[in-house]
């Protein structure tokens, strides 16, 4: 659910013109306030254009890539980088001990990484959020039986159980997809659940309630809208965490099997080479710190921007150096108020 | 100068400034004010949320935080002010804290809830105070009886979430007069307690007031409380003091409509009206430029000379004064008014 | 008057909360007796005041009667149908009659919702509109009714003070056209000046749409101006109930004298000549209450029987009801004796 006005009261004859923007206008300031913000957060800024840029590149992979990333070319196996000594410029990044272009690789392996991670994040989140939700708002008995089920599960190894079912089912693409899934729900459920108990004290799901509202209408209209910021910080932490997974079981040879390619299968593969051909090893494990450090950039830009207070005091800042200089600030001690520190705390609590 | 004070005043606030830089705009939540407190006096200060009043006693005690900040005036404690020239922050960290201590609203986000209230005051005792553990404790224990709790002993090495709202106001009370402080702040320190709880509280800080000669500033929104506890008394409206004057003056004879209209307001508990007055409006937006009178736009004897430019408190220096142009006039005109609807009300009743 | 039968109708109702702590497998019973054996009525047109300090019940009673808790005994009647066990569609259609005015302005409204949505929702889970925009005109009809600009309708509520925020509850409130509010401090959160308005609105819908009301407070000084009778309720129980003067004029059980004493007058000449019956320590613990009468752990009049026996509301005047035991013995403290 988004700040903006629903379409649905929007646009329409009777509307008055300063009050309600028209749709675009609307829609156009909060694209510009969205980019305003992030960036000011330089970090967050670089993380978000790397996500793109890696999304894109997915996306149009065949495009992009200068190779087929399963080509082999025995010929011209252990390729250096073309910076190299023995580099050429046709295998930007080398080649690996088959013969296949390390940069097609790297891109095509992003396309499985991001395919798993924002799969992962889809199935897991709406199940878990979905659960979440039904332990939060019917409590009692449902939630007691939901919680144990996610106490239990989460007592249980993840790894254990990942290679449990991986064993018996074979690996591939979909099974690392249900594994890591199976793991992922917990900590949705978790979250989902402990926001939901917070916004159901609020008035305005009373007064829904009180007014006559079924429950589905309550949870849907009044409920959800109220917990989705911590929620996408989540699902974009997770992001960076699901990623990390696939790789960790590629590596161990439980996730995605050649022909296909991840970044974590190509560490593999490439740890055998490790001294002399590190660039096997190297690339791989640079896209896939890049791709977690940027994913928790953009989430702790994401955890400010959904704070208003931290939000407001940042903006104060901005304002005041500018208007005033930093002269213009008297006696402004670094004391934090009991609400303010309560405020800030709690939200960092809860992700 | 006819007389030449000799004492600096205990504290002095002159033309104080404080505004919010929200991304809504910078609202001028303080503008302007001045305050001068006599050794040993209670001053109660009146507002409704948004004029101020609590960020005055937070610019006061050094709290004002981002998006807050105080851009203009002074504060003096004894003659030295805690916000210019050299030594001036080390002064007011020496000073706020130690020499001047606040009560809040909400006692509960006050304490830390993992440490036992005696430690926590006893933490108060060994920063201002130096003591030791065993003297701390004794101290503490002097400090939890001295606030009228029964039992101080066993009281000390209880947790807050062990104490119910009136007994955690009361430890907090103690602790702000740990450190042994000259003033004391309460900022709404009865709003959030039941009226039984209330009227215990209100009769503890006028005990100490007179016991220990504290000087005290109460903030509240309840003229009520304000009536049996102060000496002066302020009425504060979007930014500004309206009205000063003693408790016994401004009950008596208001000055000012806003506070005219307050009091017509306010149902008493010995008297029943047919139908309350009521101040049309809301306070005006702090982020748009004054023009005049801020009560203005509300204001039943308002003229448009009103609007030119801002009321200043004006009357006798130091006792009444009034920041109205039309002062002392509102009230026979509001009661006329009142009577009218009422005689009204009961004619349509027949 | 006593032939007409009333509207609302409370019949030694009781609610209990569990408040055990929460173990492995669900939570141990362990039971806070919230409302205990409370019993009041409301005739058609009526406004009963219902005062009470926190963790008198006096919230928990106004929701057992909207049937927002689990009632653990006795009985509720609306418009002499029982309601207490109603479930499923048949609760949902009696909102349709019984409606609640919040405290909080602030958290009654949901931020992400207009102004046109939170007043049209009623109508359109209740399957009275097809769709929000249909409900356009009639909302605006509601805003103007509780005295908001009619161009409010598609703002959302952070544009809007405390006060103006209230009408807007007040017109979800009255969406359904219900015969029976349930007020509870409607302007407790509200400042001085602004209280006073929403006052007036309530008492001039009421007279407009010959509405009851239930409203609930704490302060003693607002409630005497908008209810015909008043119930006092201490520690989850009724310990006096009267018509709007009474209570004022002849306050009787200690507590009520207590609660009056303290209420503060903006009067410093009437507050210093004031007669107060100043009582010690709190409320007492509803898990484990108190055998005799509640009250009885601050009652400066205490006696051996009010230790052991709890009293019950008994008739010392004309529809003047006191719980207490020695009532004819406590001295009067009338609110003509406290200054004036």
């Amino acid at each position: 659910m988004s700040v903006t006005a629903p379409p649905d009261q929007l646009g329409g004859p009777t509307v008055d013109p300063v009050v309600v923007d028209s749709v675009q206008g609307a829609r156009g300031r909060a694209v510009k306030s969205f980019l305003e913000d992030i960036w000011r957060d330089k970090a967050a800024t670089i993380g978000l254009l790397f996500l793109l840029i890696l999304v894109f590149t997915a996306v149009f992979a065949p495009l992009i890539a200068p190779y087929d990333p399963a080509a082999q070319s025995l010929a011209d196996r252990l390729m250096p980088p073309s910076w190299m000594d023995g580099g050429s410029t046709s295998h930007l990044l080398g080649t690996d001990n088959l013969g296949r272009d390390v940069l097609s690789r790297l891109i095509y392996g992003g396309r499985v990484s991001l395919l798993v991670g924002s799969a992962v994040v889809a199935i897991a989140g709406t199940a878990g959020v979905l659960a979440g939700l039904f332990a939060g708002y019917r409590g009692g008995r449902t939630d007691t039986t939901i919680m144990r089920i996610v106490d239990t599960q989460v007592a249980f190894p993840g790894l254990l159980l990942a290679l449990v079912i991986l064993a018996v089912v074979g690996p591939s693409v979909s099974t690392v997809i249900l594994v890591l899934s199976l793991n992922g729900w917990l900590v949705y459920a978790r979250v989902t659940r402990g926001a939901v108990l917070s916004v159901k004290q609020r008035g305005y799901v009373d007064a829904a309630e009180m007014v006559g509202a079924k429950s589905t209408r309550v949870v849907r209209r009044h409920i959800f809208p109220g917990i989705t910021a911590p929620l996408i910080t989540l699902a974009v932490l997770e992001f960076a965490r699901i990623i990390l997974a696939e790789a960790a079981l590629s590596f161990l040879g439980l996730g995605i099997q050649p022909p296909q390619n991840s970044w974590g299968l190509d560490v593999a593969i490439g740890r055998e080479y490790l001294f002399n051909a590190p660039w096997l090893v190297i690339f791989p494990g640079i896209a896939i710190s890049l791709t977690v450090l940027s994913a928790n950039m953009v989430a702790s830009w994401l955890r400010v921007r959904t704070n208003p207070l931290a939000r407001e005091k940042r903006f104060a800042q901005d304002t005041m150096k500018h208007d005033l200089g930093s002269d213009g600030i008297l006696g402004s001690g670094d004391a934090f108020t009991d609400d303010m520190y309560a405020e800030e705390t709690e939200g960092a609590a809860t992700l | 100068m006819t007389e030449v004070r000799k004492e600096p005043y205990l504290l002095e606030v002159k033309d104080l400034q404080v505004s919010f830089y929200t991304r809504r705009g910078i609202i001028r939540a303080v503008r302007g004010v001045h305050l001068k407190m006599e050794r040993g006096e209670t001053l109660g200060i009146v507002g409704e949320s948004g004029s101020g009043k609590s960020v005055t006693a937070r610019a006061i005690l050094g709290l004002v935080d981002l998006p807050g900040a105080i851009t203009g005036g002074d504060i003096l404690w004894n003659g030295e002010s805690l916000l210019h020239g050299k030594g001036a922050k080390a002064r007011a960290r020496k000073v706020r804290g130690k020499e001047m201590a606040m009560v809040f609203q909400n006692p509960m986000t006050s304490f830390n809830p993992l440490y036992t209230i005696g430690s926590q005051i006893r933490e108060v005792l060994k920063y201002h105070l130096g003591m030791n553990k065993k003297q701390g404790t004794e101290r503490a224990t002097e400090l939890l009886s001295l606030v009228g709790m029964s039992n101080p002993k066993s009281r000390v090495d209880q947790y807050p979430h062990e104490f119910s709202g009136g007994m955690r106001q009361r430890a907090m009370i103690a602790m702000a007069l740990a450190s042994e402080p000259k003033l004391l702040i309460a900022d709404e320190p009865t709003t959030a307690l039941d009226v039984t709880i209330q009227a215990q509280i209100l009769e503890l800080l006028d005990d100490l007031q007179s016991r220990l000669g504290l000087t005290t500033i109460l903030i509240t929104h309840d003229l009520a409380v304000v009536a049996g506890v102060c000496h002066r008394v302020r009425v504060m409206y979007a930014g500004r003091f309206l009205e000063k004057g003693s408790a016994e003056e401004i009950f008596g004879k208001p000055g000012h409509p806003y506070t005219v209209g307050l009091l017509k307001s306010t149902p008493r508990l010995d008297e029943l009206v047919p139908r309350l007055y009521s101040i049309a409006g809301s306070p005006p937006d702090l982020r748009l430029p004054v023009t005049g009178c801020t009560f203005l736009p509300r204001c039943e004897i308002g003229e448009d000379s009103c609007g030119v430019t801002e009321p200043l408190l004006t009357g006798k220096k130091g006792a009444r004064e009034v920041a109205c142009y039309r002062s002392f006039e509102a009230e026979s005109v509001i009661e006329a008014e009142l009577e009218a609807e009422w005689e009204a009300l009961a004619r349509a009743d027949d | 008057m006593q032939t007409t039968e009333p509207l609302v109708k409370a019949d030694n109702l009781s609610v209990k909360f569990n408040v055990g702590s929460t173990g492995f497998w669900g939570q141990e019973a362990k039971w806070l007796s919230a409302v205990d054996n409370v019993s009041l009525h409301l005739d058609p047109g009526e406004v009963l005041g219902l005062v009470g300090e926190s963790g008198s019940g006096k919230t928990t009673t106004g929701r057992a009667i909207l049937r927002r808790v689990p009632i653990a005994s006795g009985t509720v009647t609306f418009k002499g149908q029982d309601i207490t066990h109603v479930k499923g569609e048949k609760l949902r259609n009696l909102r349709r009659n019984m409606q609640a005015v919040f405290q909080d302005p602030y958290d009654s409204l949901n931020p992400n919702q207009s102004v046109l949505e939170i007043i049209a929702e009623p109508l359109l889970v209740h399957g009275l509109i097809k769709n929000i925009k249909e409900a356009r005109p009639e909302v605006k009809e509601f805003l103007d009714l509780v005295g908001m600009p009619t161009d409010a309708v598609d703002r959302y509520p952070h544009a809007f003070s405390g006060g103006q925020r209230q009408r807007i509850g007040i017109a979800r409130a009255l969406a359904l056209k219900p015969e029976f509010i349930v007020a509870d401090e409607p302007v407790s959160a509200l400042d001085v000046s602004i209280q006073a308005q929403i006052v007036n609105l309530m008492q001039d819908l009421r007279s407009e749409l010959n509405l009851t009301y239930l409203f609930i407070a704490h302060d003693l000084s607002v409630v005497r101006h908008i209810s015909d009778r008043i119930a006092i309720m201490y520690a989850g129980q009724l310990v006096e109930t009267s018509d709007r003067t009474s209570v004022y004029d002849r306050p009787s059980h200690p507590y009520t004298q207590a609660l009056l004493s303290a209420v503060p007058i903006p009067d410093p000449v009437v507050e210093s000549q004031r007669k107060r019956l100043k009582v010690v320590g709190e409320v007492p613990n509803l898990i484990d209450p108190p055998e005799g009468c509640r009250f009885s752990s601050r009652c400066p009049y205490v006696r051996d029987r009010c230790l052991a026996e709890a009293p019950e509301l008994r008739e010392i005047a004309p529809k003047h009801e006191v719980a207490c035991h020695f009532v004819e013995d406590i001295p009067a403290l009338s609110l003509a004796a406290m200054g004036s």
